[in-house]
C-alpha cells in the first residue's frame, strides 16, 4: 500500500517549497556523477572515524554504519520557531509531571491520569518518591520525535525522556556535509548545531548539587565499548572534555561517587548516565548489574550527585502515558498543547481494543514499553497471517499495547541510483533543560530508506540526513 | 589525572601495536633466512617461532614448519593472541575504549590499520604476496606511530602510552637475542670471533637494525658487537638501554606530575643503572642467557608494578 504523502521539497500540488529553493538551484547545477562520488566519500568518512552502531543479535555485522543520505532536510526559520514553542511547552510539562508524580501526585488526585497506570508501571520507581533532584530538574536531555503530515500539521510521535540517543549523528552529519559541500554553506545560511556539546556541558554544570565546591566534575557513564551507542558516549565525553566512565571505575567513597584514577579516587558531581535505571545501582535495583555503581542511589538521595537524566524519568515517556500527554500539558501549563499527539487507542480499554482488533490491518500497533522499532506491527504493510498472529498477542495482554492510525509521514527526497526519490522521514530535535530550556536548531532526521516504508529506526534499515534550520 | 582504566587501555593499546609490528618483523627475518638458504628452512622457521614465544602453541596446531604455516600462525591466526591480526584487533579495542584520550588522527590511524589488515589478512596469504603483506603491516604501524607522535600532547596520556611501547619492546628485543643466541652460537668459544653467517643478519633484521649496525660497527657480524648493540647502545631505538632510558624518563614525568614516587620508579631505575654500568664483557662473563633471563623477569615485574602503582590492574 502506498500513502499519498506530503513531500517537503516538492509537494505534488504546490511545486517546489520555499525553504528548498536555494538548495534546488544548487542541485540543478551539479553533475550527477559527482554527487554519487560524494555519497561514497561520505561513507568512507563515517567508516574511517568509526561512527558505527552495533545491531543486537547480528554476529557478523556487529559494527554497522547508519546509512547517510547527502540531501539535507530543510526547515525554515518560521517553521522552527513554531516547533520550538511546542517543544518547550511539552518539556516543561514533562518535568512538572515527573515532579508531581514523585511528590503530591495531584494529577492523579484530579483524575486526569488513572492511578493504576502509574502504580503498576515498571518505569515508575517508588525509590524516587519524595526525592527532589538537584535544581529540581528530572529530565535534562530530551529527544522529541516529531512527524509532519502536511504543510501545517506536526505531531509528536513520542517523547524520549530517559536517555535519548542519536545526537552524535546530528553533529557528525553536519560535519560530514560541511566537508563534502563547503560551497553550499557559503550560499545558504544554516543555523549551527556544532555548539551542542558545549551547551550540554554548561547545562549539566548548571544542575550540579548544591554543595559542589568550585567547578563541578562531570562524567559520562557508559555500559562499555560493546554497547550499541558506545560511539556516541565516547563522542560526547570527548567533545565536552569530560571523563567517560564505566561502572567498574566508580564507587562510593565518603558519601560521594568517585572514579578510580591514576592518582586515586576523585569525586564526581554530575553524572550523565547512558545506563538504564534498572542497572544503575545493584543495591537498589537489579542486583546482578555490573554496569552501575553500588550505593549511588543513597548518594543521590543525599543530594550529593546529579544524575542526568534522573532515575524514574521513564514514566514520562512510557507509551501508555503518551496518550495522556495532551491532558498532562494542559494540566501543568494551563494551556492547550501547541504540538498535538497522534490519536492513540489504549488497548487496555475494552472499546478501544475492540476497535483495534477490527481495524488491525489499518493501524500501527506498538508495545507500551518497546523501543527501537522492535515488537511493533505496521498493519497496512503486514500480511494477513502476521496480523492474525499479532491479534493473538494483543488479546493475551491488551494493556501491553497501544495503536495509532497509519500516518502518511511526510517525505524528503534521497539520492538513489535513479536520481532523487521521496522517502518517509521523522525528526528528533534535542532539548536541554537546566535553569532554562535550550533547543539546538536542527536535530536528527531519520529516513526510511526502503521505498514506501514507514519505519525509520536505524535497527530496521533506516538512515539519517543532515537537518538544516535556515537562518531566515 | 586519568581513569585507571584509561591508563590501562593506553598501555595495552601500545603494547599490542608494538607486538603486531614485531610479529611482521620476525616473519620478515625468517623469510629472508629461508630465501638465502638452499636446504630445508624449517630450522629457521622454528627459531622464528621460538623468538615469538609461540613455538608450543604452533606445534599443537601444525606439524610442518613451512613459510605458509608460520606466516599464517604469526600474522593471521586470531586464536594466537600474539598474531598481528589478533594484536591489532586488541589494540583497536583498547583504542576504542580510550577514544576520548586519543587525537582524532591517532584513533583514525588505528582504526584504518585494523580495517586494512582485516581485509588483507582475511584469506590465507599467497607466498608470493608475503613480502608486500609484511610491508603493508609495517607501513600501517608506522602510520599509527607517526600520527601518535605528531599529534599527541606530551602529557600523562603520552607517558602511559610510551610505557606500554617500551616495556613491550624491551621484552621483544631481549627474547629475540636470547633465543637466537642459543640457536646460532654453536659454542662459547665462538664469542669474539668473526662469523661469516648470514643468520646473524637475521637477528639484526628482526629488530630492523641490519643497516644501522654497519654504521656503528664494522661490516662483520660479531656476536659481542651484536649483543652490545642490542643491549647497551644508547642510541639504538630497540636496545634495552634505549628502552629503559625512556621508561625512566616517562616514569619521572608521571612521578613529578603526580608528586609521588612508587615501586615501579625504583625498579626501572635499578635496571637502568645496571645497564649503564654494564659492559658487554661482564655480561658474557656472567652468562648472556642468565643476564637476559633476569632482565626479562625484571621487565615483567616492572610492567606489573606500573599497573599496580597507577591503579589499572
Amino acid at each position: 500500500m502506498r500513502l499519498a504523502a506530503f513531500d517537503e521539497m516538492l509537494p505534488e500540488v504546490s511545486g517546489l517549497r520555499r525553504p528548498y529553493s536555494a538548495y534546488d538551484r544548487w542541485l540543478k547545477e551539479q553533475d550527477p556523477a559527482r554527487l554519487t562520488e560524494k555519497m561514497q566519500d561520505a561513507e568512507r568518512v563515517f567508516r574511517k572515524t568509526g561512527i558505527t552502531f552495533a545491531v543486537y543479535g547480528e554476529q557478523e555485522a556487529s559494527e554497522r554504519l547508519i546509512p547517510f543520505d547527502i540531501v539535507p532536510r530543510i526547515i525554515s526559520g518560521n517553521e522552527w520557531r513554531r516547533l520550538t514553542q511546542g517543544i518547550e511547552q511539552r518539556v516543561q510539562a514533562l518535568n512538572a509531571f515527573l515532579d508531581d508524580i514523585y511528590h503530591r501526585q495531584e494529577i492523579l488526585r484530579a483524575g486526569r491520569v488513572p492511578t493504576e497506570l502509574i502504580a503498576r508501571n515498571e518505569a515508575f520507581l517508588p525509590e524516587m518518591i519524595g526525592v527532589r533532584p538537584p535544581a529540581g530538574v528530572y529530565t535534562h536531555i530530551i529527544g522529541v520525535d516529531i512527524v509532519r503530515i502536511s504543510e501545517d500539521e506536526f505531531y509528536v510521535l513520542e517523547d524520549n525522556a530517559r536517555t535519548p540517543s542519536g545526537v552524535s549523528y546530528m553533529l557528525e552529519n553536519r560535519e560530514t556535509m560541511m566537508q563534502l559541500f563547503p560551497e553550499l554553506f557559503q550560499k545558504i545560511k544554516v543555523r549551527p548545531v556544532e555548539n551542542y556539546p558545549q551547551l550540554l556541558r554548561q547545562s549539566l554544570a548548571a544542575v550540579r548539587p548544591q554543595g559542589t565546591k568550585g567547578a563541578p566534575t562531570i562524567a559520562v557513564l557508559t555500559p562499555g565499548s560493546y554497547n550499541s551507542a558506545y560511539f556516541e558516549h565516547a563522542f560526547l565525553a570527548d567533545q565536552m572534555g569530560v571523563q567517560l566512565v564505566e561502572g567498574q571505575d566508580l564507587r562510593v567513597v565518603d558519601g560521594h561517587v568517585a572514579m578510580r584514577t591514576t592518582e586515586g579516587y576523585k569525586q564526581i558531581d554530575v553524572l550523565y548516565r547512558r545506563v538504564d535505571d534498572s542497572f544503575l545501582d545493584p543495591l537498589t535495583f537489579r542486583p546482578d548489574s555490573a554496569l552501575g555503581v553500588p550505593g549511588i542511589m543513597d548518594v543521590y538521595r543525599a543530594g550529593n550527585i546529579t544524575i542526568a537524566n534522573a532515575p524514574g524519568t521513564g514514566i514520562a515517556d512510557d507509551k501508555a502515558i503518551y496518550s495522556y500527554m495532551p491532558e498532562i500539558v494542559e494540566f501543568y501549563t494551563g494551556r492547550k498543547a501547541i504540538l498535538g499527539n497522534i490519536p492513540t487507542w489504549r488497548c487496555s480499554e475494552p472499546d478501544s481494543l475492540k476497535y483495534v482488533l477490527e481495524h488491525i490491518h489499518e493501524l500501527v500497533i506498538k508495545e507500551v514499553h518497546g523501543s527501537g522499532g522492535y515488537g511493533m506491527l505496521v498493519g497496512p504493510a503486514a500480511t494477513k497471517k502476521e496480523c492474525e498472529a499479532f491479534a493473538k498477542k494483543l488479546q493475551a495482554k491488551p494493556s501491553n499495547y497501544i495503536a495509532q492510525p497509519t500516518l502518511a509521514l511526510s517525505t524528503c527526497p534521497i539520492l538513489t541510483d535513479k536520481g532523487l526519490a521521496p522517502r518517509h522521514v521523522d525528526l528528533r530535535p534535542y532539548v536541554l533543560v537546566s535553569d532554562r530550556i535550550q533547543i539546538v536548531p536542527g536535530g536528527l532526521t531519520r529516513v526510511a530508506l526502503k521505498e514506501g516504508s514507514l519505519v525509520v529506526n536505524s535497527s530496521q534499515g533506516g538512515g539519517t540526513k543532515d537537518t538544516w534550520v535556515l537562518d531566515d | 589525572m586519568l581513569l585507571g582504566r584509561t591508563a590501562n587501555g593506553l598501555y595495552w593499546m601500545n603494547r599490542y601495536i608494538e607486538r603486531a609490528e614485531n610479529m611482521a618483523r620476525l616473519v620478515d627475518a625468517g623469510l629472508r633466512m629461508a630465501l638465502t638458504r638452499t636446504q630445508s628452512a624449517s630450522e629457521e622457521w622454528s627459531s622464528v617461532l621460538l623468538s615469538a614465544g609461540s613455538d608450543v602453541t604452533f606445534s599443537q596446531k601444525y606439524s610442518d614448519y613451512t613459510a605458509a604455516n608460520v606466516a599464517d600462525f604469526l600474522l593471521r591466526d586470531t586464536s594466537n593472541p600474539s598474531s598481528t591480526m589478533a594484536a591489532i584487533e586488541t589494540a583497536r579495542n583498547n583504542a576504542r575504549m580510550v577514544r576520548t584520550a586519543l587525537t582524532r588522527e591517532t584513533w583514525e590511524s588505528i582504526n584504518e590499520a585494523w580495517m586494512a589488515l582485516k581485509r588483507m589478512l582475511a584469506k590465507p596469504i599467497d607466498e608470493r604476496d608475503l613480502p608486500s603483506v609484511l610491508d603493508a603491516i609495517k607501513r600501517e604501524t608506522a602510520l599509527i606511530r607517526g600520527s601518535f607522535y605528531g599529534t599527541m600532547l606530551r602529557n600523562e596520556i603520552f607517558d602511559f602510552s610510551q610505557l606500554g611501547t617500551y616495556v613491550e619492546r624491551a621484552d621483544n628485543t631481549a627474547r629475540i637475542l636470547d633465543v637466537k643466541y642459543y640457536v646460532l652460537l654453536p659454542s662459547i668459544s665462538w664469542v669474539g670471533s668473526t662469523l661469516d653467517n648470514y643468520q646473524w643478519e637475521s637477528i639484526l633484521r628482526s629488530v630492523s637494525a641490519h643497516r644501522s649496525y654497519r654504521w656503528v660497527y664494522d661490516a662483520d657480524y660479531k656476536p659481542t658487537n651484536i649483543a652490545d648493540y642490542l643491549i647497551l647502545n644508547v642510541r639504538m631505538p630497540r636496545s634495552l638501554t634505549f628502552c629503559y632510558r625512556f621508561l625512566c624518563e616517562h616514569l619521572k614525568f608521571l612521578g613529578d606530575d603526580y608528586g609521588e614516587r612508587h615501586a615501579c620508579h625504583a625498579t626501572a631505575e635499578k635496571t637502568q643503572t645496571m645497564l649503564r654500568a654494564g659492559s658487554i664483557k661482564d655480561i658474557f662473563d656472567a652468562g648472556l642467557h642468565e643476564f637476559l633471563a633476569a632482565f626479562i623477569r625484571d621487565n615483567t615485574k616492572l610492567g606489573n608494578e606500573i599497573a599496580q602503582d597507577y591503579r589499572f590492574n
